[in-house]
């Protein structure tokens, strides 16, 4: 009986899954369903494990408060500049890189530098960078007024300031990644492809626009989504530049508005948590289709 | 448009620590390509002959030497301002486009006056798909395509923009052996209809001698012989070039000159007057046996190959470089396959003496 169990493939192949789906199943299907249940349970308590009704009111909630629409403003905002500028900027690296093979090998691992540095030290080290006390300007600042401009608190002060270097330390940060998945996308194009584009006299940018570029899209295209759902899940960024109380700095993302909603000092709701963590979910969802739809458009 | 290399030399400088010494990939190369012809240049692996192409085409700079074309001296111009088409031996379609993209994109590169219409470039791009014929192919993808379509596209692509040197590196061997007797037909067409200099790279010896005007037949970046494919092969100027020529293969033997006669092992098989006393190779073709009872070389009988055409006879002797002797007869002659030798008499037209030392001819 064992043996006649053991001898059938298809009995043999969930065998090998089954600790896969085992922890897959207890811990993401499980509390992703349960996430989804919560967003629909009214005033729901942990601790007594009870609530008042059902429906629609945690997202009606959420959707009104401004601390949220604040937070949805932030991560677009995010989404919208950092992922067309950090993978325009890892091509034209990339590019860079690929064509000067003699210290491609150096460039390349500082390039990769930032991606193994841990998140908190980069984001203090930024802050340094940008923040203005009462003893220090900050390098940033002081290079500013060398040039002759007006200081400004790029940590505490204008929001735009603030909008600046969350987008430039994610851009920094996200690039490593980018450059390595694109050098190496640069360097799987058969040279024949450029050889043969040369006899015919093609223009540098004709080539990079007609060859190179088609032919390594489908890692641009892979980038882009991936690149989007990073930036729409910001947060340990976020606090590691202004710290934890993000709603009083206008800088709160989606996840950090579920992250206050549970733990925070005016947390406790984990149904309007789940609630808006169903709304992250239906945006990624939306934009990934998007992308997905437009890439399949142009590389069928 | 005649093409003329005076001197042409390329080495590639050492690389690594395991290879020291610099690479002599074209040494001193001269010679002149009338206009019109359809040349190949043939040798083994390793010889130069993509370098000596890749020269040609500009991708690769010489080191010295000069390249002309017609009377201009191009030695200087990017492959881009050569005239030249190139079809590469995997053909590099761009895979992303479809074929008619593929042939209109080095018209859609002429900039300024040479800038063609849309209409000039269909019409142009038709041509060639029909020179090639594939026009009913024209709206797949490289995909999509066999081998031979690929190469034929491939061929279109380098000749829609009439260049004044057609290169060819390898162009048949990516096809299985009927395709490639076919497309080889077809690029002699091609160049006949065209009359465009062509000049193409391969290390199958039949395929060379086939449809190329001139053989240029090189060997560690050294041109050994270069002459119409049936001179090279009835009168070759070394051993290397006698054994690189042929299917089957030339029989060598380990021979001797003694007052004019040509001695392997013990039995003087013939006379060869004017050739003074020495050690030999002597090398005989397939075709150069009579099948002779009396006749003075005795091989040991080790079977026949009958090929319906003709007769295969294969056979050992002590004196054979190779390891079966084999030589090819007419049906008309019947071969006991049961005697134990069997005796040739040679046609001398067909047995070439080479020094030992050099290996070069000796004629006789």
């Amino acid at each position: 009986m064992i043996k006649k169990f053991f001898k059938s493939n298809n009995l043999k192949g969930w065998l090998y899954l089954l600790p896969a789906i085992l922890f897959l199943g207890v811990f993401m299907v499980y509390p992703l369903i349960d996430v989804f249940v919560y967003s629909f349970e009214e005033g729901y308590n942990s601790a007594s494990q009870t609530y008042f009704g059902t429906g629609t009111y945690n997202y009606s909630y959420v959707l009104h408060d401004p601390y949220f629409l604040q937070a949805i403003k932030n991560t677009f905002i995010l989404v919208i500049i950092t992922v067309p500028l950090s993978t325009g900027l890892a091509l034209l690296i990339s590019l860079g890189l690929t064509s000067i093979p003699r210290l491609r090998g150096m460039l390349q691992t500082i390039y990769f530098l930032p991606y193994v540095t841990n998140t908190l030290a980069v984001g203090l080290v930024f802050m340094i960078l940008f923040k203005k006390t009462a003893y220090s300007d900050g390098l940033i600042n002081l290079l500013i007024s060398f040039f002759g401009g007006s200081t400004v608190d790029f940590i505490e002060g204008p929001y735009w300031a603030k909008m600046f270097v969350l987008c430039f330390y994610t851009v920094w940060v996200v690039l490593p990644f980018k450059i390595l998945i694109l050098t190496s996308a640069l360097s799987s194009v058969n040279p024949v492809y450029y050889n043969a584009a040369r006899v015919d006299g093609t223009s540098r940018f004709r080539t990079f626009a007609r060859i190179t570029l088609p032919m390594i899209s489908p890692m641009i295209f892979y980038l882009v989504i991936t690149g989007f759902i990073g930036a729409f899940k910001a947060y340990s960024d976020v606090v590691a530049l202004f710290g934890t109380n993000l709603n009083a700095a206008e800088m709160n993302t989606i996840v950090g508005y579920v992250y206050d909603m549970l733990y925070g000092d005016s947390g406790g709701y984990p149904s309007y948590a789940s609630a808006a963590a169903i709304i992250l979910f239906a945006i990624v969802l939306t934009i990934t289709c998007i992308n997905l739809l437009v890439s399949k458009k142009k590389t069928m | 448009m005649k093409v003329v290399l005076q001197n042409l030399t390329k080495k590639f400088p050492a690389r690594g620590r395991k290879n020291r010494g610099e690479v002599i990939a074209v040494n001193d190369f001269s010679f002149e390509i009338p206009d019109g012809k359809l040349i190949g240049l043939l040798g083994p692996s390793g010889c130069g002959k993509s370098t000596t192409l890749n020269l040609i085409s500009g991708l690769v700079k010489p080191t010295s030497g000069r390249i002309f074309f017609g009377e201009d001296d191009v030695t200087e111009l990017p492959p881009e301002h050569r005239g030249i088409g190139l079809v590469f031996q995997n053909y590099a379609l761009y895979p992303h486009l479809t074929v008619r993209q593929n042939i209109l994109f080095p018209l859609q590169n002429l900039k300024g006056k040479d800038r063609l219409s849309k209409e000039t470039m269909e019409k142009k791009a038709a041509e060639a798909a029909a020179l090639v014929q594939i026009e009913e192919l024209m709206d797949r993808r490289p995909a999509e395509l066999s081998g031979g379509q690929q190469q034929r596209v491939a061929i279109a692509r380098a000749l829609v923009k009439m260049p004044k040197v057609l290169l060819l590196d390898e162009p048949l061997s990516n096809l299985d052996a009927r395709l490639r007797l076919q497309t080889r037909e077809e690029i002699r067409r091609i160049q006949r209809e065209t009359g465009i200099t062509t000049i193409f790279v391969t290390h199958d010896q039949e395929e060379a001698m086939s449809i190329s005007d001139r053989i240029v037949l090189m060997k560690d970046g050294v041109i050994q012989q270069i002459d119409k494919p049936q001179e090279v092969y009835d009168d070759p100027v070394n051993l290397f070039v006698a054994k690189f020529l042929g299917t089957p293969p030339i029989n060598v033997f380990d021979g001797r000159v003694e007052s004019g006669r040509l001695f392997l092992g013990k039995e003087a098989v013939l006379d060869v007057a004017g050739v003074s006393d020495r050690e030999v190779y002597a090398g005989i073709r397939p075709e150069g046996f009579w099948l002779r009872e009396d006749g003075p070389l005795c091989c040991a009988l080790s079977g026949v190959e009958v090929m319906g055409r003709d007769i295969s006879v294969v056979s050992m002797h002590a004196a054979s470089q190779n390891p079966v002797i084999r030589s090819i007869i007419g049906t008309e002659n019947k071969v006991d396959t049961d005697a134990p030798f069997v005796r040739f008499a040679l046609k001398p037209n067909k047995v070439f003496l080479f020094d030992k030392e050099t290996e070069e001819r000796i004629t006789f």
